[in-house]
């Protein structure tokens, strides 16, 4: 249960830590963020990184604001940071710091980032489901420069992303809601704090009594969260009453590909996801 | 065995200059390297909280830091908490209300309860619960520790206390 060896770097500005990373990148060099899954895989020698760029010490990398339509989260923004809804950042912000309290449990929250969530990728992650149904958006930056991913083309398979070896994700951003918005968010675990078995976060718009732009995201069912779009269709133009929820559910549940484990077969988790998207519906609508 | 960095760990206000491998967690450096045994390590993976202790304000599990990003870093630890002999309110609710067994998890658990409470005494009950929830004891069926850091919380909110015998 120790970590291998390797070479530590604590670079102070963002142009260090990315030249720095374009070095040790080949030599399968990474990013340490708040480290609250790196370290752990360090521990089981899942993870041998020889490099690890310590980005803690970088400034500027823990910005919070809302840019444009977009709320910007930097790559040092911890999860705590979203413990309280921000009214600068309306029903987003409510939406995070509901799911928030969802993640690990408070010393973790402390230090883990959003970033680095996304980083690593886990199919139960509630910020990758956040950034899939919302359709975040990406910022990876290289000493050569930078690009933007789209969540779509950003979640690849179980643990891996469009990020490159030399690519640091220092910023994500996430489209701000109309402040119509409804949202709910359900995950399923045995005890709290586990990593979600199943998860779903819904958010739409009531426009003349019937659900529009409806969105159906699941999390730890599939390898990588996405959108449900038999879900969401399922929903559009419809009430929002038990049946149409009741509808979108199973519409959800019949399109997955689940991923198996030990304790979880697939056909537990494709109920599963029927039930989570149910409830995370009836929360949106009280 | 790779190179070593040089660093200081202020732990409780005092200094303590070491040369440790970067791959070194933060606890075992505070416990093998500083001679500070009270933090205890129990998963080593960051799910137990037995090593949790207080960095630069914010608690920390000191199982998933390594002691180099803690150089400069104010630490604080069990041993600590105690002052002229005297225990603080978190560690006397602990003994009042039978919030330990073993004692094993009690480190991590003191930490995370002090940290929490000298940051905001009057947190919703609720909110305590979901920091509570943080750590694993297999003793006490953590209700005692429940009560203890209810008492704690009072205590530190200036309330009065019922006499202790």
């Amino acid at each position: 249960m120790k970590p291998a060896a390797f070479v530590y770097h604590a670079p102070r500005t963002l142009d260090a830590a990315l030249a720095l990373l374009a070095e040790v990148a080949p030599d399968d060099g990474r990013i340490l963020a708040g480290g609250q899954s790196l370290v752990p895989a360090m521990a089981f020698r899942l993870a041998r990184p020889t490099h690890l760029v310590d980005i803690n010490g970088v400034a500027g990398l823990d910005r919070l604001a809302v840019d444009g339509d977009a709320l910007s989260v930097g790559a040092l923004v911890r999860h705590a940071a979203f413990h309280k809804a921000d009214p600068a950042h309306g029903v987003l912000g409510r939406l995070l710091a509901d799911v928030v309290h969802n993640i690990a449990h408070y010393p973790i929250r402390t230090r883990g980032t959003m970033c680095g969530s996304l980083a690593h990728s886990d199919p139960a992650s509630e910020w990758c489901l956040t950034v899939a149904t919302l359709g975040g958006e990406m910022v990876a930056r290289t000493a050569k420069g930078a690009r933007r991913i789209a969540a779509a083309d950003y979640f690849q398979s179980i643990m891996t992303t469009a990020l490159e070896a030399d690519e640091l994700l220092a910023e994500v951003r996430l489209p701000m809601l109309s402040e119509d918005t409804k949202f709910g968010f359900y995950e399923f675990n045995r005890r709290a704090g586990d990593f979600a078995i199943g998860a779903a976060l819904v958010a739409y718009r009531i426009v003349n009594g019937k659900i529009a732009e409806a969105r159906v995201g699941l999390g730890g069912i599939e390898g990588t969260p996405r959108r449900s779009a038999e879900a969401e269709a399922a929903l559009n133009g419809q009430a929002p009453t038990a049946e149409a929820f009741k509808a979108a559910a199973q519409a959800a549940s019949g399109n997955v590909d689940p991923i198996e484990d030990a304790q979880t077969p697939a056909d537990y988790r494709r109920e599963l996801a029927g039930t989570v998207v149910f409830r995370a519906l009836e929360r949106a609508a009280t | 065995m790779s190179e070593t960095v040089a660093i200081t760990l202020k732990i409780n206000g005092q200094k303590h200059a070491v040369s440790v491998e970067p791959r070194r967690t933060l606890v075992d450096v505070i416990r093998d390297d500083c001679g500070k045994t009270g933090t205890h390590i129990g998963c080593e993976h960051g799910v137990c909280g037995a090593c949790t202790i207080i960095v630069d304000g914010e608690p920390m599990r000191s199982c998933l830091m390594f002691a180099v990003q803690a150089d400069g870093c104010d630490i604080r630890t069990v041993e600590g908490l105690a002052k002229d002999g005297k225990l603080n309110p978190v560690q006397r609710a602990f003994m009042d209300n039978h919030g330990l067994q073993c004692g094993f998890c009690t480190p991590g658990f003191l930490m995370l309860a002090t940290c929490t409470l000298e940051r905001d005494p009057h947190i919703a009950d609720e909110d305590l619960m979901e920091v509570i929830s943080s750590n694993i004891c297999r003793c006490t069926g953590y209700q005692g520790i429940v009560k203890a850091v209810r008492q704690a919380a009072a205590e530190m909110r200036g309330e009065a206390q019922e006499d202790r015998k």
